[in-house]
């Protein structure tokens, strides 16, 4: 290692280590005002009275805090709950919110300093151990040590590294008044791109550009000398620090509503939920732009593209998990499962998903035009358990956090209901396909190996068979990896593109099915 | 067809292409495959992928453990002692036998040993087998401040490169005057060679070995050279080629010259014997470019083809297509279709040579004195076999190769157009009635540059 690569390491980990610290930092005071201004109308009077005996107290942590919290509005829940009087039960969570306006640390103070101590000194650790890996080899495939890494072998650094992606999640999804601190510390960049408070929402998404934008960098040491892996590596960088992170947040800033324009049902699930729609509908020329826009690139973006240059266009160049697992996931692609019965389990699990999606969405649409008579409490349900086990613990927890044990396309492979969808265009119509190079693979397996979303490319390659899946996402690794020159992704005429019997060219003697 | 046995000893790219084609042909014979070497078929060239930790060993094997059983080809893992043609019966290490009906053998080749002094120390090894890799893992496994490794081929520079991964200092002792230059032409040669001094490889042209020194308990403490010079070092790998496999069936009624000797149908001296891949003999070379043992994974695999179409259909003689061969030095891809050969007749062949400035990437084409293609060679950039294979076959003009070289170019989207360099050279040295191919607009835009 390179002392910089050294250096770089350890700020990372200090910025890492501080990062984390950070939710337990300081103390948290609530008081009536605070209550009245983080609660709406139609609860002020009784959350200030649930929560009266929490006045004044200042809470040493945010455990005892929300712990207290919990108790406090539990009780009140409960009673009602108890007697059915299920009108009043307050169902809005509030710990969040007033977790955060309670929150008095060095951290909500000083956000600038803290958010140089923990994210930007890992951005610069990051950048500095990237910015000049193999500087000293000629530019060729870097895979050494890969399999002999205790990070990228399911080794005990992959096992600590999940772990805390995992976690992270757990808490970003289902407890983030647990960081509010952090949350804070990200407050002035909000403020400064949107004119809004952040939101745990808003240090996810930050957080998540710059770990695409640092391990973009990566991306371009590892690959280079690779033009279709650079650009790619540059396309999502760009895709998801403008259209995912800016431009929403700046369309806010003008008083638009927040989108995102690469987001396409059904991976944007919420995008018919009532209140999406009536946020188009109010927002003026801008929102039915929006609306028109998003429903184009369902029925018209994703065949097109797609006929002509099969799902790369998207899930490698332009989407956001894609772009995480592009560059944050790439150490960890060889880690997919390979097996005919892994295929298996992926075509039912991730068309059920597919197929709830439509569902849901499909009930929600006839909900919103009977006037919400139809199946309304059908639809809350669908809504919440979709946005539980699909959106939160699918794509997220095991998502992102599963990279360091299945692989950095667990959610794109198993579980995108777009990915679904384009996959069928992609096998069914469309011009993409990998070509084998006639009789010069020699089954080293490499492809294989290094192919994110588990497809066995060697078994079609020895046959000298053209390469057809629903799932492959395009990244051209496998061509990439290959060390005889024998796999290139290309667009071409339909006719003889999936062939199902080859034969391998070289042989004069007879002619049989590879 | 009655249920007769067919047993084939070796599980490489021959014996299992033939095993899973009799297979397809004929649901009825019983099929074994012996090896004493792995439970499962893997792919021997990806052999260094394990050593670097591109791969685990599970990765090399291109099918799934229950494919054999599916398919029924029973798998015994044995190494066979002798074969007793007579009686249709083998025996194996362990004292068991096992009878046939036919019997085909494969069992590849092993690493070639001159009768240097000192070739049995520790420390010394080859590089072929399953068991060599894990060799070569104990012997690098600490205390190797330098190898020496002997002979300039394809598994020299693959062992080369793997101890680089572990970086350990290679010396490299090639014989002849060029990398690999029995194979390849000079300046394809001098290319390679360049890319090695570039690892850090100490390449020593023109240099033998002389003798391999031991230390007092055995081990290897240092190699003499042809030259004089004495290296010290902690391992020798011997990669002066490889010779078929075929020890444990000399002394048998089996003619056995340096492989198996074995007729254009695979078929031996001794009825219902064959053998196939690198440690077959044909008596006649099967093509005039070709010679008379192939060992090559692509050879292999056509001759598992073959036999297995002549043993459930009819007999035809095996007939190799238009030549073609592909490999790996460090980061320098190399496919070559056609035939080239080191060297050649002026008089009788034209060579058109073209090199890029990063001396990195190159392409040749030969042709007869008509200016008719008769092989290419093409270092750093990926070119198509079906195009190649379809020129060659159908004798085109090199002319109409280059013309037409932007349809043969197989290198991933964005890469440099080498092709339109390529055609602009032809032109200028030997005319032709051909525009070079434009970069397309996207090209322009986003594609490597030249």
């Amino acid at each position: 290692m390179k002392w910089f690569e050294k250096i770089g390491l350890g700020l990372f980990l200090i910025g890492l280590t501080i990062f984390t610290v950070i939710p337990f930092l300081g103390t948290y005071t609530l008081s009536e005002e605070l209550v009245l201004a983080n609660t709406k109308d139609i609860h002020k009077e009784k959350m200030a009275e649930i929560l009266a005996l929490m006045y004044g107290q200042e809470y040493g942590s945010n455990f005892s805090f929300l712990s207290s919290f919990g108790e406090n509005f539990n009780t009140y829940n409960d009673n009602l709950k108890a007697q059915q009087l299920w009108d009043q039960v307050i169902w809005d969570d509030y710990g969040f919110a007033l977790a955060k306006a309670a929150a008095s640390s060095p951290v909500t103070e000083n956000p600038w300093l803290w958010l140089g101590l923990s994210i930007g000194l890992a951005v610069l650790g990051g950048y500095l151990y990237n910015f000049r890996q193999y500087a000293e080899e000629p530019a060729g495939i870097k895979n050494n040590g890969t399999f002999h890494s205790k990070l990228k072998n399911r080794g005990w650094l992959g096992m600590i590294t999940g772990g805390y992606l995992i976690l992270f999640y757990i808490l970003l999804y289902w407890f983030p008044a647990y960081l509010v601190n952090l949350v804070w510390m990200v407050e002035p960049i909000s403020r400064m791109l949107s004119g809004g408070p952040a939101s745990q929402w808003f240090l996810y998404g930050l957080v998540y550009t710059l770990a695409i934008l640092v391990m973009g960098v990566r991306m371009f040491r590892k690959y280079r000398g690779n033009k279709y892996q650079q650009l790619r590596t540059a396309s999502v960088m760009f895709f998801q620090t403008s259209f995912a992170f800016l431009i929403p947040e700046i369309l806010v800033l003008l008083n638009q509503p927040y989108f995102d324009f690469k987001n396409i049902w059904p991976l944007d699930y919420d995008f018919f939920y009532d209140y999406q729609i009536s946020t188009f509908l109010s927002g003026g020329g801008m929102g039915m732009f929006m609306l028109i826009w998003g429903i184009l690139l369902i029925i018209v973006g994703v065949p097109v593209f797609t006929y002509f240059y099969g799902k790369r266009w998207y899930c490698s160049w332009v989407c956001g998990c894609g772009g995480l697992a592009e560059t944050v996931g790439d150490p960890f692609r060889q880690l997919s499962d390979k097996s005919l019965k892994a295929w298996k389990y992926e075509r039912w699990i991730i068309h059920s998903v597919l197929v709830l999606a439509v569902v849901m969405t499909v009930v929600t649409i006839a909900n919103y035009f009977s006037g919400f008579s139809f199946l309304g409490n059908v639809t809350n349900q669908l809504h919440s358990f979709y946005g539980f086990a699909i959106g939160s613990a699918f794509a997220g927890v095991v998502g992102t956090g599963f990279y360091p044990f299945m692989g950095n396309r667990v959610w794109c492979r198993f579980g995108c209901p777009l990915a679904a969808y384009l996959g069928i265009v992609q096998r069914f119509k469309s011009r993409f396909r990998i070509t084998t190079n006639g009789g010069q693979c020699i089954s080293c397996g490499n492809c294989s190996t290094y192919c994110e979303m588990g497809i066995d490319v060697r078994a079609y390659a020895q046959k000298g068979q053209n390469i057809v899946r629903s799932s492959c996402v395009g990244c051209g690794v496998c061509s990439a990896v290959c060390p005889r020159g024998v796999l290139k992704l290309e667009n071409g005429p339909e006719e003889n593109r999936i062939i199902d019997l080859p034969i391998i060219i070289g042989n004069d003697s007879i002619k049989l099915n590879a | 067809m009655s249920t007769r046995h067919l047993v084939i000893i070796g599980n490489g790219i021959s014996g299992i292409t033939l095993a899973r084609q009799v297979r397809k042909l004929d649901s009825e014979t019983r099929i074994t495959v012996i090896s004493g070497e792995s439970d499962y078929f893997f792919s021997r060239t990806a052999l260094m992928y394990v050593f670097m930790g591109h791969m685990k060993f599970e990765h090399t094997q291109p099918y799934e453990p229950w494919f054999w059983e599916k398919n029924r080809i029973e798998l015994k893992k044995a190494w066979v002692q002798k074969v007793e043609f007579g009686a249709k019966t083998m025996v194996f290490d362990s004292g068991e036998k096992l009878t046939y009906d036919s019997l085909v053998i494969a069992t590849g080749s092993k690493p070639n040993k001159f009768g240097w002094q000192g070739q049995d120390l520790k420390g010394v090894q080859g590089l072929y087998s399953k068991q060599d890799l894990e060799l070569l893992e104990e012997n690098t496994h600490q205390g190797v401040k330098r190898a020496v490794i002997v002979g300039g081929g394809l598994i020299g520079i693959e062992l080369a490169e793997m101890l680089a991964y572990k970086k350990i200092p290679v010396t490299f002792l090639v014989r002849e005057k060029g990398f690999w230059d029995n194979v390849l032409p000079k300046e394809e040669s001098d290319l390679v060679g360049r890319h090695i001094r570039e690892h850090h490889i100490d390449l020593r042209l023109e240099t033998e070995l002389k003798e391999i020194l031991p230390d007092s308990s055995g081990r290897v403490r240092s190699v003499l050279t042809s030259k004089g010079e004495e290296i010290t070092c902690e391992l020798v790998g011997l990669t002066a080629g490889v010779s078929p496999n075929v020890d444990f069936l000399r002394n048998s009624e089996l003619n056995v010259n340096r492989g198996v000797k074995v007729d254009a149908f695979f078929q031996t001296n001794i009825p219902d014997v064959f053998a196939i891949g690198d440690c077959a003999e044909f008596e006649n070379p099967p093509a005039t470019d070709r010679r008379n043992i192939e060992q090559v994974w692509y050879t292999g695999r056509m001759h598992g083809e073959t036999l297995a179409y002549n043993l459930c259909k009819q007999p035809v003689p095996y007939q190799p297509g238009i030549w073609f061969n592909s490999a790996k030095f460090l980061d320098i891809e190399y496919q070559t279709y056609g035939t080239v050969p080191s060297t050649w007749d002026e008089g009788e062949v034209k060579s058109f040579y073209w090199e890029h400035s990063s001396g990195k990437v190159c392409f040749r084409m030969l042709m007869n004195a008509s200016g008719q293609i008769l092989g290419v060679n093409n270092f750093g950039f990926r070119l198509r076999h079906e195009f190649f294979d379809q020129a060659i076959r159908e004798i085109w003009t090199g002319e109409k190769v280059i013309a037409k070289l932007d349809k043969a170019n197989f290198d991933p989207e964005f890469f440099a157009s080498y092709y339109i360099e390529i055609q602009k050279a032809f032109k200028a040295q030997f005319g032709g009635n051909f525009q070079p191919a434009k970069k397309s607009f996207i090209q322009k835009l986003f594609g490597a540059k030249v």
